[in-house]
């Protein structure tokens, strides 16, 4: 991107669809397809006005068979062709997750490397806003568990669109996982970081190099997507209480950009980890392995994790925000670390 | 339609089409203008503080609302024959299916309000109703409601009883595996199952021609080797015979049916889903199946002003006792989010 680049303030969405179509004007392998995609333009607004652009050969509204489609998606990448596929909200992998993680996943080791699965399978992620257990989940270190798939989770609009583009050109299989409140939608609470300028011109950014979201000296706090936002609102708040937090949007789970969580925790000594999948077995515990592995001493206070307590996200209101990761644990977190 | 291959409904054990009497028919009345009510009050309810603008998670009832209004005559019809020592596994639209088949309207309003006095303490929500009492389950993936059905009918066959499962699915959920996996598998056992196809042309913005290869999902009951009949015209009473012949059978231990019938989504997919797609919304309003249905009675001589407006004011009265019920109850303490995740938090 030059300096001179035309941009133009976008919503996360927005971004996100921009992206996806400079690459289906670039590259007629390109398709999307996936439930409501067509005349609805995703139930999210991730791919709204691509159906009047490209037509419904290349967006195309599917049965509500997520097997079939997804592993037809599969099939036409093995054949060379570049889908991206949506799964309507990511809690539905239950019904087609041998075809994500049996055969998106794995034809390419299986391969040898014979085989190219150059397909991206978009999907909605978190909650927030009172749509149960099995409509809030995050799941992504469950995808980031399984080998052969990279795992991407924008957390704006710029990383929005960069990303699906490196996402479209990569030759492996790349899950893009958008979380609802990030995404600017009219019907959403939106946090003021879900629209800005975005460039016109197709960009990408790179898959697996995290973002210093926010510099800071004393504490560290890594992070992805909505936490994100949270993150920095607390630090705000924080910095004038002279505690100054690092933030780190990490951007990617698969590659996970290891370096930057070392070389900033090198720095500030002291580490929080803010998720909102679930805590035990996922990327909380990941991120402080990334460390620890490297060098314990680093770490001048014990960590803090600030995720999901391994409970069904909760319908009620009340009970929901007691679990989800937000403003207040986060604060309590980074105040706790900061003071040990 | 009756599927060729498949033994006609008509002849199936258990009997032919049922007479049915006035009482069942008012009852069938009744029991759709309180689905109405609630429906009517849950769209009152979830809208009234959503603004400015529309904000999903804003309000007394936040999330997603799926309303049935419209489809009341196929609970109507089907659950006339059911006890509620019968299971129902409801889809992600569950309201109707769960007031006809005799649920506390109470609680089950408490949960949708997200109450500690609702069905699930405020943990499940509108698409998550579980109420043992009456066996009744729903889900918000769709199809998945399919499967447990067996395992319910399972049971209820392995115990000697002549109890039943009926599950229930969208037209557009009949093209996920889970739901052909269960028709055969339903079939294979004999399973004393009733699955139940709710038609209404549309799987939020697709509409059937788009999604499915045959013209009637009674078609693909054939493919496992169980009646299949399509109930045309949204008709509480051909739903009602049809679903007479099934639950019947099922009694009786001859296993599944299936039976599709062609209702109508009267509102948005979801609460605030603007239709943009939808192109029938013009003659919806005339296709109303209460006002038709009220219109029979009526010429039948079962039904006069009277007993229209006292139907629906008791109707009106029962929901508004719940609504203020759900209202009154308290929201669960966050103290408390993590109880339930494993058994013996019940207390
Ligand atoms: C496995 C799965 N895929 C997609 C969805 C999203 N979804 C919810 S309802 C719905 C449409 C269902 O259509 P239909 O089965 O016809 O039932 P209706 O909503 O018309 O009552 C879709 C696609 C889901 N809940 N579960």
């Amino acid at each position: 991107m030059t300096a001179t680049a035309e941009t133009h303030r976008l919503t996360t969405a927005k971004a996100m669809v921009d992206g996806i179509a400079a690459e289906m004007e670039r590259d007629p392998s390109v398709f999307y397809l996936g439930e409501d995609v067509g005349a609805y333009g995703g139930i999210f607004g991730s791919s709204t006005g691509l159906l009047d652009r490209f037509g419904a050969t290349r967006v195309i509204d599917t049965p509500i068979s997520e097997t079939a489609f997804i592993g037809l998606a599969v099939g036409a990448a093995v054949e060379g062709m570049r889908p991206i596929v949506e799964l309507m909200f990511v809690d539905f992998f239950g019904v087609c997750m041998d075809q994500i993680y049996n055969h998106m996943a794995k034809i390419s080791y299986e391969s040898g490397g014979n085989v190219r699965v150059p397909m991206v399978l978009t999907t909605a992620v978190g909650g927030g806003y009172s749509d149960g257990a099995q409509h809030s989940q995050c799941l992504w270190g469950t995808f980031a568990h399984l080998p052969g798939m990279k795992v991407v989770v924008p957390s704006n609009p710029y990383d929005a669109k960069g990303l699906m583009i490196s996402a479209i050109r990569d030759d492996s299989p790349v899950v893009y996982m958008f979380h609802k409140g990030v995404m600017g939608l009219a019907w959403m609470a939106k946090n003021r970081r879900a629209i800005d300028e975005v460039p016109d011109e197709a960009y990408t950014v790179p898959i697996g190099k995290a973002r210093i979201a926010r510099p800071g000296a004393a504490v560290t706090v890594v992070t992805v997507s909505l936490s994100v936002h949270h993150t920095l609102d607390v630090a705000e708040k924080l910095a004038g209480e002279g505690i100054d937090v690092e933030v780190i949007d990490l951007r990617s789970l698969v590659p996970l950009d290891r370096d930057a969580i070392v070389t900033s925790v090198r720095k500030t000594g002291r580490l929080v980890v803010v998720d909102e999948d679930y805590l035990s077995f996922g990327l909380s515990g990941e991120v402080v392995a990334s460390v620890t592995d490297v060098d314990p001493s680093l770490l001048r206070a014990p960590v803090a994790r600030v995720a999901v307590p391994d409970v069904p996200i909760p319908y009620a209101h009340s009970l929901e925000y007691a679990v989800l990761p937000r403003h207040d644990r986060i604060e309590a977190a980074i105040r706790d670390v900061a003071a040990a | 339609m009756t599927v060729p291959t498949a033994p006609p409904p008509a002849e199936a054990p258990g009997g032919g089409p049922e007479k049915i009497d006035a009482e069942t028919r008012v009852e069938l009345y009744r029991t759709m203008v309180l689905v109405r009510a609630f429906e009517e009050a849950m769209l009152r309810e979830y809208h009234a503080d959503k603004g400015p603008g529309f904000d999903i998670g804003k309000g007394l009832v936040p999330g997603e609302m799926h309303l049935a209004a419209g489809q009341e005559p196929v609970a109507a019809g089907v659950c006339a024959h059911l006890s509620t020592d019968d299971a129902v596994t409801a889809t992600h639209r569950p309201h109707h299916f769960a007031i006809a088949h005799g649920i506390d309207l109470r609680r089950m309003t408490a949960e949708i309000f997200g109450r500690e006095t609702g069905l699930g303490r405020g943990r499940g929500g509108h698409m998550h109703l579980f109420d043992p009492q009456t066996h009744f389950s729903c889900s918000g993936i769709i199809a998945e409601g399919y499967p447990p059905a067996l395992g319910q009918a399972f049971a209820f066959q392995r115990r000697g009883t002549d109890r039943i499962a009926v599950a229930v699915t969208g037209e557009g959920a009949a093209n996920q595996g889970a739901f052909h996996e269960s028709l055969n598998l339903a079939a294979l056992w004999k399973l004393p199952v009733v699955f139940i196809v709710e038609d209404n042309d549309w799987g939020i913005s697709v509409p059937r021609s788009a999604s499915t290869s045959v013209p009637s999902n009674a078609a693909r009951a054939a493919a496992y080797d169980m009646p299949g009949e399509r109930v045309e015209d949204n008709a509480v009473e051909a739903v009602y015979a049809a679903a007479g012949r099934a639950v019947a059978r099922a009694r009786a231990g001859d296993g599944p049916s299936l039976i599709e019938v062609h209702t109508l989504r009267l509102w948005g997919h979801f609460e605030g889903d603007a239709q943009g797609y939808r192109k029938d919304i013009e003659d919806v309003p005339g296709r109303d199946p209460i006002p038709t249905y009220e219109r029979t009675l009526r010429e039948a001589g079962l039904l006069d002003d009277d007993a229209v407006s006292q139907l629906r004011a008791s109707a009106a009265a029962h929901v508004e006792d719940a609504v203020t019920f759900a209202k009154d109850s308290p929201a669960p303490d966050p103290a408390e989010a993590l109880r339930y995740v494993f058994a013996g938090g019940t207390s």
